[in-house]
């Protein structure tokens, strides 16, 4: 029974399919995933959109939006009604044919990282061999689009915002790719369907998943703090930030493609979140051999939801980093733990099965960290916090 | 010569021929990424994923942003008061040097396809081997293009130092 629950998005298109004729069953079953995936995502993105804005909310001390349907759950369907109807003005001078295109680009390029993310036992669309490759080659090309939007508004504060953001991520793609090379250097594998199926397995019930090895703990925290300035989510929102540069590099867009730059924005935020994921949490296994009854799919959005929700408390809770602080963390500080978690991780897999290597590779990782962290505050001359009250 | 193969093509030669031939140079440099792409479908489409992939995540996402940025920071998006054409006065001569670079080129490579075995099927190559041979027969390369990138890098630092110290 919780076989079938488990395949059960496989079953139905083999139904479905088995409708066709013989020569057409192939390309129908593909485009039929593909039509689940383009349906299911932007469904997500409105859960997303309404849960960040309810969760913000009521961590600044105020209802979110409450008006529109019971607790505001119908407030997706109004925010598209609005950017549908609203006029879409684009500016004189504005290149107009790179205007169009920026936004048609960053939604293709996002979209095309789900073709790789295994959602569930035998459910990842296409199975290369160097999909995760593939994956950060989709991730690259958003960059270009930011950098359209940018560029053909004509606006010094779009420009200033696009140049931010693209210098933003390509700093923090380095740490993005290297936290990742620890995982396939410890798989052996670019294949994301594998390097799940090396997590799949338990020992005490307790599952293999990466994150809970030393290497893989610091690889998913510098993997978190990466992607959070990939999809320039606070705290490294400065490119986008509202007080800052009135929008950043969508500042002339109005209407339905605005509406597609937050479309593309959160769905890329969908993205990173389910291939940091496959890397590390574990992908769609369960987190003790005795819940396989539930189904691996609702394992896989479940987890990927939980980061989402993830990524909302963090913005809700961290100032935004300045550009020059932003970029010195990446350079100064998150690169060199990432280079040293390669090595750490090099050295867990020679030193040989046994505590031993549990207890050296903690060390290391504990141990630079530590000193490196203090040794920058001790550089910038921090000291306790010191409040002053209005008198 | 498939039909994926000739419409792969036009795209690489368009944006290549719009490279040259546009006004606007962030048009071109966009061009020029279009260009990048196609030579990636062109990899895929002969059954190298590594290479297609590593085109795309390094090109477009990387070398092409590059272009742009020095565009962008030079000043060479200006649009010039008055108009001059994109052909500059010596096309004769720049003509009669790529047609012999294409010539020696194409000569060059239809007398190695001409020595080729015949194989039976395309040898599938596996990440897992392009990487042992990474590290084993080419390793020496590999370093050597370390050492390059690290001494570019290196360059390009001590460039950027000095023209804030001669600004101070």
């Amino acid at each position: 029974m919780s076989e079938k629950a488990d395949q059960i998005f496989i079953l139905l298109k083999d139904w479905l399919v088995s409708f066709l004729p013989a020569g057409w069953q192939h390309v129908a079953g593909v485009l039929l995933c593909v039509v689940m995936i383009v349906a299911v995502y932007p469904g997500l993105f409105a859960l997303a959109v309404l849960l960040e804005r309810k969760g913000l909310g009521r961590m600044q001390n105020r209802l979110g939006p409450n008006r529109v349907g019971p607790f505001g759950l119908f407030q997706p369907i109004a925010d598209g009604i609005k950017s549908l109807t609203k006029e879409d003005i684009v500016p004189l001078r504005a290149d107009k044919v790179v205007h169009f295109l920026a936004p048609v680009m960053l939604v293709v390029a996002v979209f095309m990282g789900f073709a790789v993310l295994p959602m569930g036992r035998n459910m990842v669309l296409v199975d290369l061999d160097a999909s995760l490759l593939f994956f950060f080659a989709m991730g690259a090309s958003t960059e270009i689009s930011i950098f359209m939007a940018g560029w053909s508004s004509r606006n010094k504060y779009s420009l200033l915002g696009a140049m931010r953001a693209v210098a933003q991520m390509i700093s923090y793609e380095v740490p993005l790719l290297l936290s990742s090379v620890a995982i396939v250097m410890m798989t052996g594998s670019l294949s994301l369907v594998k390097i799940v199926e090396a997590q799949n397995q338990y020992t005490w019930g307790l599952p293999h998943w990466y994150v809970f090895t030393p290497w893989g703990f610091a690889g998913f925290v510098i993997f978190v703090i990466a992607s959070m300035a990939e999809t320039n989510r606070s705290p490294f929102d400065l490119p986008e930030g509202e007080s800052e540069l009135v929008a950043g590099y969508f500042t002339e867009y109005s209407g339905f493609k605005f509406a597609l730059f937050f479309l593309g924005e959160y769905v890329g935020m969908f993205g990173i979140s389910g291939l940091g994921v496959t890397l590390f949490l574990g992908g769609w296994s369960s987190p003790l051999a005795v819940l396989n009854v539930v189904p691996s799919w609702m394992w896989f959005f479940s987890k990927v939801m939980v980061w989402i929700c993830f990524f909302i408390w963090v913005r809700g809770t961290l100032p935004r980093l300045r550009q020059d602080q932003l970029m010195n963390f990446a350079w100064k500080f998150v690169l060199p733990l990432t280079l040293l978690n390669l090595v750490v991780a090099a050295v867990w897999r020679f030193m040989g099965e046994g505590w031993l290597r549990w207890v050296v590779c903690s060390a290391v990782l504990i141990v630079v960290y530590a000193g490196a962290g203090l040794s920058e505050m001790r550089r910038k001359k921090f000291g306790p916090r010191s409040y002053r009250y209005a008198e | 010569m498939s039909v994926a193969f000739w419409l792969i093509a036009a795209l690489t030669v368009a944006g290549a021929l719009a490279a040259v031939l546009l006004k606007n140079l962030v048009h071109c440099a966009l061009a020029v990424t279009a260009a990048f792409l196609g030579l990636a479908l062109m990899f895929l489409e002969l059954d190298a994923q590594f290479a297609g992939f590593a085109q795309i995540l390094v090109y477009i996402g990387a070398v092409a942003i590059l272009v742009v940025f020095a565009i962008l920071l030079t000043r060479g998006s200006e649009t010039p008061e008055k108009e001059i054409g994109v052909f500059s006065r010596t096309w004769l001569a720049g003509l009669i040097v790529a047609a012999a670079v294409f010539a020696v080129l194409g000569w060059a490579v239809l007398q190695s396809a001409a020595g080729l075995p015949h194989e039976a099927a395309v040898p599938a190559v596996s990440v897992q081997q392009i990487g042992q041979a990474l590290m084993g027969q080419y390793v020496l390369p590999l370093e050597i293009v370390a050492l390059l990138l690290t001494a570019a890098t290196i360059g390009a630092v001590i460039v950027a130092m000095h023209e804030k110290g001669d600004a101070q």
